[in-house]
């Protein structure tokens, strides 16, 4: 196998509090290559934004990272500070939830785009900027006519296009999109998707997409990791991962996702588990249909499916760790309305 | 002219006469403009965000009203509910008329009709313990006076929605409580007067996939125990799908179908509402086709695309659908974003020159362009001959260039109307059969 373009090793994202830390990203590694669409799932509160964050080393006050981000190589966690922030924008870009917020009212849409430029390329001339940025605006359906203008004379689907752009007009290894449609209505959702999934051809970028949507993950990503309360308990490519999901919590969320073809309403008892202290045992065990004894005692240990694929959860072994009668269910109490998401 | 004589309608029992009755219902807002227009005293235009809208809301129905943002199902709801005022129409609700009464009038109402807001969060005063805030409308309301009583009517309606036991609840304040958790409390508020009519506005498209389910079965639990009636307002026909036994799908201020839920979904007939249905991402990657989108967003309510306010997305628009000046502005500003950047387009814009002639609504086109006028009509000849299957070019009866100017003349824009076609009522030409299709 080639060289993954981003891989993730080992990174721990834990917040401080007054009391102990929130291990918000615990011990996670992942993979993304070259143009490849990675999607990211889980509830609230499992540490999907926190983890793209982590990636790009933006992360709030009184949060630490450890572990390695290597890009084309280069482990960005060892560089200082400045040399860091180099890498963001050329080479990694960021798109956030929320486009209304994320523009300068008072700046024009031409400014934001030569204002990016100049910090990024300051060699670029003003001809050079315009060119460069209406040709990437323009991919994204923004007319040259609408350069001069404003944010608020955008609609909320504009400005999630404009924000695209201006993440991609430093054409990026790779874009970490964080809920990018949640705002947004369902007609436009499907269009800015299908912009999202056409990024690798037109542009050669590489994506991690994090949406708590298996709809949108089935539509637009090639491979897929699941994240429950600061781990990937799964991770595959997308067609094999919902033909067959191996961890209860992946075929938990499928069943919950209410699509046309949803037969009938499915919810996931409980809710993810406050990160300061988690579940002893597999992190999931108390919400688990499928929880066994050994899950509410022994955190369980990666298993490797096949060469793509890998679980974290004792159903798939290894057996002779499970110490006998281990694998007999787990008896506990039902979980109610008390524990809700 | 002397109206007709109209036979007197048939005096419908109680039973069936629906709950809730809205004719040719119109909302509109004023748009405040710069601070001139303010000192000239000038408006600066209105917004139709609810445009004569008519339907009825049978004793025990869920009724969805499904559309994007800007659709105007919001205010559709609000005006129900009273807290914006209809400037027009009528509003019925058990018989009685709705529109134009007063505050306190508003206030004896809501005792019956009921709202479920989108966002649990904001709908729930952080400082107001649950207790405090789930016996609010017993108090507001005078119901009752003693704690005790209430208490036990906060625990009971709490209890009803799944948070038991009740008592443990009460001193909790909404920042102690999940998004699921909050919602349940937000419904207990709004059942504890026993209302007959509940609009829930959004109540899950806040809420993580996991916990959608349970609060929609919530509902569907309480409309059963309670035999409420439902205004159920969301973007998402999945979740409307489960919940509704009729839908009515808006675009632009009107309804622009409305049906059986079952005939809606088995056989949508507005453009619209089959691409509302195509947008929905379905969890099942075998089964991901390539969407044939609509393009654009839902326009401007405050100058509303002429004919029918789908024909700028729409794919099946034709002649008669309202084809006009923006839509050739449209064409153009499109056209050069796909292409910015290569060679030719700045050309062809100082060739068109200044688009903003193109912004006020007309049918008839001018554009002023001197000699240049034959280099025009050869360009929008290029333009069509690359795509002629695009609809607009449907739209154009004629095109010519005289000495000083392109004149282009558009299809007479006529509005739809609903009409019944099958078992449900759509607003679209292509069911209109006193138009025919060219």
């Amino acid at each position: 196998m080639t060289e993954p373009l981003l891989s993730i090793r080992h990174l721990r994202v834990y917040y401080g509090t007054s009391g102990d830390p929130v291990r918000a990203v615990d011990d996670v590694s992942l993979d993304i290559g070259e143009r490849e669409v990675v999607g990211l799932v889980g509830e609230s509160g499992c540490g999907k934004s926190t983890l793209g964050r982590g990636i790009l080393g933006l992360l709030p006050y009184g949060a630490r990272a450890v572990g390695e981000v290597n890009l084309d190589g280069q482990n960005l966690y060892e560089l200082p500070p400045s040399a860091f922030r180099r890498f963001r924008g050329p080479q990694l870009g960021l798109i956030f939830q929320e486009p209304m917020t994320r523009l300068n009212p008072l700046m024009r849409i031409s400014e934001h785009f030569s204002e990016t430029l100049k910090q990024h390329e300051p060699k670029l001339s003003d001809g050079d900027i315009k060119r460069r940025s209406l040709e990437t605006l323009g991919r994204m359906g923004i007319p040259p006519t609408r350069y001069e203008q404003y944010p608020h004379e955008f609609s909320g689907g504009m400005r999630q296009r404009i924000m695209i752009a201006l993440a991609l007009v430093l054409r990026p290894k790779v874009l970490v999109a964080d809920e990018p449609t949640t705002s947004l209505d369902v007609i436009v959702e499907g269009q800015i998707l299908a912009l999202l999934a056409d990024l690798k051809k037109n542009f050669g970028t590489a994506l991690l997409l994090i949406t708590h949507n298996l709809g949108i993950v089935a539509e637009a990503c090639d491979r897929m990791a699941v994240m429950y309360a600061g781990k990937i308990v799964e991770e595959g490519p997308v067609r094999d991962v919902f033909r067959e999901p191996a961890h209860p919590y992946t075929r938990e969320l499928l069943r919950s996702t209410i699509s046309l073809e949803t037969k009938e309403l499915h919810s996931i008892p409980g809710s993810p588990p406050n990160l300061i202290d988690p579940p002893p045992g597999c992190r999931f065990h108390p919400r688990c249909p499928n929880a066994m004894r050994v899950c509410a005692e022994l955190v369980p240990i990666e298993q490797r499916l096949d060469e793509r694929r890998r679980v974290l959860c004792w159903l798939h072994g290894p057996e002779q760790l499970v110490p006998s009668g281990g694998e007999l269910p787990l008896e506990r109490e039902a979980i109610g309305i008390a524990d809700e998401a | 002219m002397r109206p007709e004589p109209v036979a007197p309608p048939p005096q419908p029992g109680p039973e069936d006469a629906p709950l809730v009755s809205v004719r040719d219902l119109k909302t509109y807002y004023s748009i405040r403009g710069s601070f001139i227009d303010r000192l000239a005293g000038r408006e600066a235009g209105i917004v139709r965000a609810v445009d004569g809208v008519s339907l009825d809301i049978r004793r025990g129905e869920v009724l969805g009203l499904v559309g994007e943002s800007g659709s105007g199902k919001t205010t559709l709801g609000r005006t129900l509910l009273g807290l914006v005022r209809a400037t027009g129409g009528s509003m019925q609700f058990e018989g009685q008329e709705l529109t134009g009464r007063s505050e306190s009038e508003w206030r004896d109402l809501r005792r019956e009709i009921q709202v479920v807001f989108q966002d649990p969060h904001a709908s729930l005063n952080p400082a107001m313990t649950i207790e405090q805030a789930v016996g609010h409308p017993l108090q507001i309301h005078r119901l009752m006076r003693s704690k005790e009583q209430i208490r036990a009517r906060v625990i009971e309606v709490l209890e009803h929605c799944g948070l038991a036991p009740g008592a443990d609840y009460l001193d909790k304040y909404p920042s102690d409580l999940s998004g699921g958790q909050k919602q349940r409390v937000v419904i207990a508020r709004a059942i504890i007067l026993n209302p007959v009519l509940l609009v829930a506005d959004e109540p899950v498209s806040m809420l993580d996939m996991s916990v959608r389910a349970k609060i929609l079965e919530l509902m569907m639990a309480l409309k059963r125990d309670l035999e409420l009636t439902y205004l159920y307002i969301t973007h998402d026909l999945a979740t409307a799908r489960f919940f509704c036994d009729r839908i009515a799908i808006m675009y632009l201020g009107k309804v622009v179908e409305i049906g059986p839920a079952e005939a809606i979904y088995a056989d949508p007939k507005h453009p619209y509402t089959q691409a509302l249905l195509h947008a929905i991402p379905e969890p099942d990657p075998e089964r991901a086709v390539p969407r044939d989108l609509p393009r654009g967003e839902v326009p401007d309510a405050a100058m509303p695309p002429l004919g029918c306010p789908f024909h700028p997305r729409c794919p099946s628009a034709f002649e008669p659908c309202g084809w006009e000046s923006r839509d050739l502005r449209e064409l153009f500003e499109s056209r050069w974003a796909l292409a910015a950047g290569e060679p030719g387009v700045e050309e062809e814009q100082a060739l068109v020159g200044d688009l903003d002639v193109l912004a006020r609504p007309s049918s008839k086109v001018r554009l002023t362009a001197g000699r240049k006028a034959p280099e025009i009509v050869g360009l929008l000849d290029r333009i069509r001959a690359e795509d002629p299957a695009e609809p607009f070019w449907r739209g154009i009866e004629r095109m010519e260039a005289d000495e000083l100017s392109v004149n282009i003349d558009f299809h007479e824009p006529h509005e739809p109307q609903l009409e019944q076609v099958g078992e449900v009522e759509v607003s679209c030409h292509l069911y209109d059969p006193t138009i025919t299709q060219a």
